[in-house]
């Protein structure tokens, strides 16, 4: 008993650091977020979301961060499928095959996509050669989802893997037993099975999504405004920190509104599977 | 056919995810600085690379933050994770749910809450406050990928180190450590490879003068990338690749290794 209570005291240096650099920095956005500049109580900063430039660009985020969460999940549910199948000897390089992009700077990846989208740039050398319609996409929303689902994809493809790879294949086998073709074992076993991975897939990719604005910014020549650069701005450029941190809280708002809609769906997803 | 389907699919998938890296590659064989032109065959940024004191800075930068706040994060988070094990079910998951913070919040938020604490507190905008950000954050993913391990440990043997007269200290590094040894090995190259492809939480809390890989692309992109940093992330690029390939060849000896334990 004397050694559980030394043991908890092993928590103190994390406890501390914690309160410092998690508790502290996010109770100083909201009391930057809800003072004016003499430190007076307002709710003007938060409130001014409903201004229609930054009304808009909350929008616009949103919608794209839908679009490409969406995506990102029609995406990489086949591809975790596929790799699943291949119980193989190499199916752990297949894996880090699919990670190894994250270590290469986000930042050049990005750029890198910019050159070969723009209007002169590799991909409509290529289609023009073969006689094909070129594309206009770059400085577009299309250009900015397209780089949403490129930087955030593998955040989709990991856990889905790890769900799917740790359904029971007995349940599959009889599943088969009983007559079920692949198609309906998919809908009826393994889409209800992987609905965890499912939901921390999409955590993980609408989140920063809706918050990004480096990709905005690269993809969509600065002229598309999200929710992200907007606070950006106000932090680096006009050092309005009472605003940016005002828009910050209306932006965790939403952050809590999808993990508690997604929550909801994950309680749906396992009555579902019972 | 279904076999074929597949293939066709992953690669489809395969050349979408390395697409920019063949870009990058081409690009820091490009003698034109201009990523628009491709003005001959060069190998000239890979030999400038090393004289770029500018892009090697940033470089020694990002190594040591990703190390330091790696280590820093593991000492603090298994001993953080061993701890929250013995507690109560109200102090553990108050405890997660801290922890989890860092990992669900916008890293936009998380950046600007963090500068937010150094300007109230007057730190000096540098090194330290980026490597401080990074431990911060890293802390979450070495918790989140030992716990598994702790929650799966058998307590007996700590305790029959114990009776047998090892020391708690011995006990546990002869003990308790090896058996969550996984888990904060995979803890620690996850804080790594995170505290390396940060940009957003480092561009908040970086000060004048200080660059990390990201902080320095992002600061040339508007004058113009260095392409001593194409050269830099196929090298980069292509020691992670072959080191992957490496391990995985070797998969044998680690076994043996783990079985003369």
């Amino acid at each position: 008993m004397k050694n559980n209570k030394f043991v908890q005291f092993l928590s103190v240096p994390y406890v501390l650091w914690a309160i410092a650099f998690i508790v502290i920095p996010l109770l100083m956005v909201f009391y930057y977020g809800l003072t004016d500049g003499n430190g007076k109580f307002t709710f003007d900063n938060v409130l001014a979301i409903t201004q229609t430039v930054h009304y808009k660009s909350l929008y616009i985020a949103l919608i794209l961060a839908l679009i490409s969460t969406v995506i990102c999940i029609l995406l990489a549910y086949p591809l975790a499928l596929i790799l699943t199948s291949l119980k193989g000897k190499n199916e752990h390089l297949i894996v880090l095959i699919f990670i190894l992009p994250m270590w290469m700077n986000f930042l050049l990846r990005t750029l890198a996509w910019q050159t070969l989208l723009e209007n002169d740039g590799a991909i409509n050398y290529v289609l023009s050669f073969l006689h094909l319609p070129t594309i206009h996409i770059i400085n577009t929303p299309v250009a900015i989802v397209f780089g949403m689902i490129y930087n955030f994809l593998p955040f989709m493809i990991l856990p889905l893997y790890n769900v799917i790879g740790k359904i029971d294949q007995n349940v599959l086998n009889a599943a088969r037993d009983l007559g079920a073709n692949y198609f309906q074992s998919l809908v009826k076993i393994t889409l209800p099975l992987s609905v965890p991975g499912i939901i921390s897939g999409i955590t993980m990719v609408f989140v920063p999504s809706l918050t990004t604005f480096v990709v905005s910014e690269m993809l969509g020549g600065s002229k598309i405004l999200l929710i992200g650069n907007v606070i950006e701005q106000e932090f680096t450029q006009n050092s309005n920190w009472h605003l940016g941190s005002g828009l910050s809280i209306v932006l965790m708002i939403f952050i809590v509104i999808s993990m508690v809609i997604t929550a909801i769906f994950d309680k749906d997803g396992e009555g579902n599977a019972l | 056919m279904k076999n074929v389907l597949k293939s066709i699919y992953t690669g489809l998938i395969f050349i979408f995810l390395y697409a920019p890296m063949v870009v990058l590659i081409i690009l820091s064989f490009n003698k034109s600085k201009s990523r628009a032109k491709w003005g001959g065959f060069t190998i000239q940024w890979y030999v400038k690379l090393f004289h770029n004191s500018v892009v090697m800075q940033a470089l020694i930068n990002t190594l040591l933050i990703a190390f330091l706040s790696a280590l820093i994060a593991c000492i603090i988070g298994t001993i953080a994770a061993l701890a929250m094990n013995k507690m109560g079910m109200f102090a553990r998951s108050a405890m997660l749910g801290v922890t989890n913070i860092p990992m669900l919040n916008a890293d936009i938020v998380t950046g600007i809450s963090l500068m937010l604490l150094f300007l109230f507190f007057r730190f000096k905008f540098g090194f330290m406050t980026i490597l401080l950000s990074h431990i911060t954050f890293n802390i979450s993913y070495v918790i989140l990928s030992v716990m598994p391990r702790i929650k799966k440990m058998n307590p007996s043997n700590y305790e029959a180190a114990l009776d047998l007269g090892a020391t708690p200290v011995y006990a546990f590094f002869k003990v308790i450590l090896p058996d969550i040894w996984p888990g904060v090995l995979s803890g620690f190259l996850m804080a790594f490879t995170m505290s390396l492809d940060d940009f957003i939480i480092t561009h908040f809390s970086k000060g004048p003068g200080v660059d990390t890989i990201s902080t320095k692309v992002y600061a040339q992109l508007k004058k113009g990338i260095d392409p001593e940093m194409y050269a830099l992330s196929t090298l980069i690029f292509i020691s992670v690749l072959a080191l992957l390939l490496l391990i995985n060849t070797l998969p044998a000896g680690g076994k043996k290794k783990e079985k003369a334990k």
